[in-house]
């Protein structure tokens, strides 16, 4: 499983499904690994990261099982 | 308290009314949030919603449990639409039923407040000069 993309981070990748990046291991590390990648990414007002469908601090450590999910700055309702 | 929690292609505010209907409910409060024909007097022609539904349905059950800690209500009702909407469309319900009606007040806002700030939603609005934001 890659890591899931929504939205304007989708658009940004064009593609709904990343693949996990070598020696990512961390959420600070994969922020920093995709504005390193995609830095119009930075334009957006948060950028936050799920894990196993949970909202993520920037020190949580995830591995390839588990289900990470890049979360732009929702707009329901 | 009861709970409905749905997301999916299409939503009404009948379906929502007809989950809190009760007996012992004196004050019920609904929220319908539709489709506007503009966004800061730019004509919109539709949107598009899309959701990550695991964790949206995760994110709007964290929500229920907040409403139970918070307040006596009875039901409890979370739909969201996705896909494409148009203008006049019904993107999201929130509905609560309660003894009075105090409560319903509050708790309603409280959810459809906290559920534009976590549920892992998008919109995306199309505009009639066809540019898309």
């Amino acid at each position: 499983m890659g890591i899931l993309l929504f939205g304007v981070v989708r658009e940004t990748v064009g593609s709904s499904v990343l693949e996990y990046p070598a020696a990512i291991n961390d959420v600070a590390s994969l922020k920093r690994w995709l504005y390193e990648e995609y830095p119009s990414l930075k334009q957006l007002s948060s950028l936050l990261i799920a894990v196993n469908r949970t909202y993520a601090t920037d020190n949580q450590a995830f591995s390839n099982t588990d289900e990470v999910a890049i979360i732009p700055p929702v707009s329901g309702g | 308290m009861d709970v409905l929690i749905a997301i999916k292609d299409n939503i009404t505010v009948q379906e929502a009314l007809e989950f809190i209907q009760s007996p012992a409910c004196g004050g019920e409060v609904i929220f319908a949030g539709t489709i506007r024909n503009n966004t800061q007097q730019r004509p919109v022609t539709h949107l598009f919603y899309e959701c990550y539904e695991p964790m949206a349905i995760s994110e709007m059950q964290k929500i229920a449990d907040q409403v139970k800690e918070k307040w006596a209500i009875q039901k409890l009702v979370m739909l969201h639409a996705i896909g494409d909407k148009y203008p006049g469309d019904v993107a999201v319900v929130i509905a609560v039923a309660s003894a009075h009606r105090g409560i319903a007040f509050d708790a309603c806002e409280y959810v459809i407040d906290i559920l534009k700030e976590t549920v892992p939603i998008w919109k995306k609005e199309f505009f009639a000069d066809e540019s898309a934001h």
